[in-house]
């Protein structure tokens, strides 16, 4: 017990090897670790962000196959011309049949100057996309571009383009790089979400109510919860497998619509947005209903005791007083829960998802596309252009994707408060 | 919904006019196998409030729990023996515990006020019942018979947990009347208070007692003595299931038990 091997404090017993160095060595080793892990995965989401954003905005040289100058009528730009002008262009660059065609789609005369001048622009100029270069090269090389584009395609003007903008929103597929949208790709996943929600959200919260307030401890219920569990862990495509197999050939009756005498004539097959959404409810229900199970069972017994204690039965009970408390975090996880849905694509695949749709779905027996479909078929064309599609198409899932999340945590932070 | 069961106070026995409220009869309380109270016989006197009293673990609460057959929320519980209310047992295949809660109300150790207004706790209870008087008055008089209506009248839309902890546990105790039940029991209602509020929470048992039967769950001897009418004492026995010792007025228990393990527990000579 010399003063020498006790610290400044003093009065250490023998009994004890304090090792603080030792001690701090390791916390310090451990405190690294999870630092380097904490950057690893901020680089791995920045690389992320940094591919897509850089595709999705850059350079584009286009080239017109009849200049706007040279359409320009006494002087007057080609934006603003009358309506009677542009159907004059029309007709004189036109083939008649393709001019007629038109004409019997809906008359000239019938419509409005925005959609003719559209339609000049689409038809007549033809602007066409012959190259890109994404954000970055854009910032830093814009000077090697230009020579570029004046050495290879003179005729080619070069300007700055987003890819996502609000036209990308509003136009359907098309073959067309320059023309071609998400709108129908936004729509079939709105659709497939919206069944998903109708059928797994009751099923789900009906079979956690079931388990946790009805069942009885047997080994029956405990076999169930078992699977259930295993079940949230199988992936996804064993799903679309199960969906492809259950909706599209086995009911197909009811999800082509034929046995409501509504099934689109040019598929009349299951391969559905009503097959879509039922094999991602399947997908999600063992999700929901662990979720559900643990947001009822997080109630407060002492919540029910008051309830029973009052003479309440226990569906009284459980729809007055356990549901509602619950209900927030059910309500969250249903939220992570079709974000997830969301963005699936092998079992849509499976399923046999379309991917050239170019009318919007107008129910739940339309083919469908959806957006992760529409991003995984751009990937794989030739075409350049189509990489920058999909990488607008991603930034739109990643933004619906975050809409979504950011509502669950408020919803969540909303309600812990209240309560 | 309850169209199916037959009323458990038939229509001849006039409401609680007996000496005894509530009897035991050999009854017996398991969990799983383990029985935590054994062959209870015991006659609760109407409009009197009866104290359980006992060291920790002996099956007080067990055996307040069995008079409303709340036990039955716990899945491994089960009943031996007799409880009977009006001479019917409550245990009967054809008595439904929803309607015997009904009867037999219960206030719990810590206050568990529904996270709603206060309005609609004191109301909750009474509407699920079917209750067709005026609500407004039933809440109005059930929170000035806790001694809670100037206190809460102002804002009787706000949230009940925003009330201090006798005020919730007072509120509880409205909740319980409101339904008007014939008996009301309480497991250590005043355990979680301070000593201002556990006094305000016993004067009000003095109150509710001219009109509701009242069996309370104690560890405070001065709180027995002061507030109970009977008082029963209740121990474990060799294999720590929970037998009565001794029942009687409190005044006797307190002063002359005939038991010597009574005068030893009340005396702080035990365990
Ligand atoms: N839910 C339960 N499951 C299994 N055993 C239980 C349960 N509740 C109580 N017991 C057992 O029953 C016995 C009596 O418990 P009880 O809660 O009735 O005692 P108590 O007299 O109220 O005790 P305290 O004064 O501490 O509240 C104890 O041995 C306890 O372990
Ligand atoms: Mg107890």
């Amino acid at each position: 017990m010399s003063a020498e091997t006790n610290g400044p404090l003093g009065g250490a017993e023998q009994t004890f090897d304090a090792g603080l160095p030792q001690r701090k060595r390791v916390a310090v080793a451990w405190h690294t670790l999870f630092l380097a892990s904490t950057i690893i995965g901020v680089i791995a989401l920045t690389a992320l962000l940094y591919t897509v954003i850089n595709q999705s905005f850059g350079l584009v040289a286009v080239q017109n196959r009849i200049e706007p100058a040279s359409l320009a009528v006494d002087g007057v730009p080609l934006a603003q011309l009358t309506q009677e002008q542009y159907v004059a262009i029309l007709q004189a660059n036109l083939s008649p049949g393709v001019f007629r065609r038109y004409d019997s789609e809906q008359p000239f005369t019938e419509r409005s100057r925005e959609n003719l001048y559209a339609l000049v622009l689409e038809r007549v100029v033809q602007p066409r996309y012959v190259k890109t270069w994404p954000l970055i090269a854009a910032f830093f090389d814009r000077a090697a571009i230009e020579t570029e584009v004046a050495r290879d395609f003179p005729g080619a003007k070069l300007v700055f383009r987003s890819w996502v903008t609000p036209d990308f929103l509003r136009s359907p597929q098309a073959s067309a790089p320059e023309l071609a949208g998400v709108r129908t790709a936004i729509l079939g996943s709105l659709w497939t979400i919206l069944i998903t929600i109708l059928t797994a959200l009751p099923i789900g919260v009906g079979a956690a109510i079931y388990l946790e307030e009805y069942a009885r401890a047997s080994w029956a219920t405990r076999l169930i919860r078992t699977n259930i569990t295993n079940l949230a862990g199988v992936p996804s495509i064993i799903y679309g497998m199960l969906g492809l197999a259950i909706f599209v050939r086995g009911a197909e009756a009811l999800t082509s619509g034929a046995a409501f005498g509504l099934a689109d004539p040019t598929t009349a097959n299951g391969r559905t947005i009503l097959s879509a959404g039922l094999t991602l409810a399947l997908l999600i229900l063992p999700l929901l209903i662990i979720n559900a199970q643990e947001a009822i069972r997080a109630v407060p017994r002492s919540l029910r005791q008051a309830s029973y204690g009052l003479g309440a039965t226990q569906w009284q009970t459980i729809w007055r007083h356990v549901l509602p408390s619950a209900l927030p975090g059910i309500l969250t996880g249903t939220i992570l829960a079709i974000s997830r849905a969301i963005g699936e694509t092998a079992p849509l695949v499976v399923i046999g998802a379309s991917t050239f749709i170019v009318v919007d779905p107008n129910g739940p027996f339309a083919k469908f596309t959806t957006l992760p479909i529409q991003i995984y078929q751009w990937t794989s064309r030739p075409q350049p252009q189509f990489r920058n599609l999909a990488a607008a198409a991603i930034l739109v899932l990643l933004a619906l994707l975050l809409t979504m999340n950011t509502s669950a945590v408020l919803l969540r932070n909303r309600y812990s408060r209240r309560a | 919904m309850f169209a199916n069961h037959q009323p458990i106070v038939p229509a001849t026995i006039p409401a609680p006019n007996g000496e005894y409220a509530i009897e035991a009869q050999g009854l017996s309380v398991f969990y799983g196998g383990f029985r935590a109270v054994k062959d209870i016989a015991l006659k609760v006197r109407t409009r009197k409030i009866t104290a359980f009293i006992g060291p920790s673990g002996c099956g007080k609460s067990t055996l307040l729990r069995a008079f409303n057959r709340m036990n039955e929320l716990i899945p491994t519980a089960h009943a031996a023996g007799a409880v009977l209310y009006h001479g019917q047992d409550i245990y009967a295949p054809d008595v439904d515990p929803v309607e015997v809660r009904r009867r037999i109300g219960m206030v719990f150790q810590k206050a568990n006020p529904f996270p709603k207004t206060i309005y609609e706790n004191v109301a909750w209870g009474a509407t699920i019942n079917g209750y067709r008087g005026n609500m407004a008055e039933l809440v109005e008089q059930s929170l000035r018979q806790t001694a809670l209506w100037d206190e809460v009248k102002d804002k009787l839309q706000q949230s009940a947990l925003a009330l201090s902890g006798g005020q919730q546990q007072r509120l509880c105790i409205a909740r319980a009347i409101a339904v008007k039940p014939d008996i009301i029991l309480m497991d250590e209602p005043a355990s979680a208070l301070d000593p201002i509020a556990t006094l305000k929470i016993e004067e009000l048992m003095r109150e509710l007692a001219q009109n509701y039967t009242i069996i309370i769950v104690t560890h405070n001897m001065q709180q027995a003595a002061r507030a109970s009418d009977f008082t029963a004492f209740l121990l474990m026995d060799s294999d720590r299931a929970g037998t009565l010792i001794e029942y009687g007025p409190t005044r006797q228990i307190f002063t002359r038990p005939t038991d010597q393990r009574t005068e030893d527990y009340i005396t702080g000579r035990f365990g």
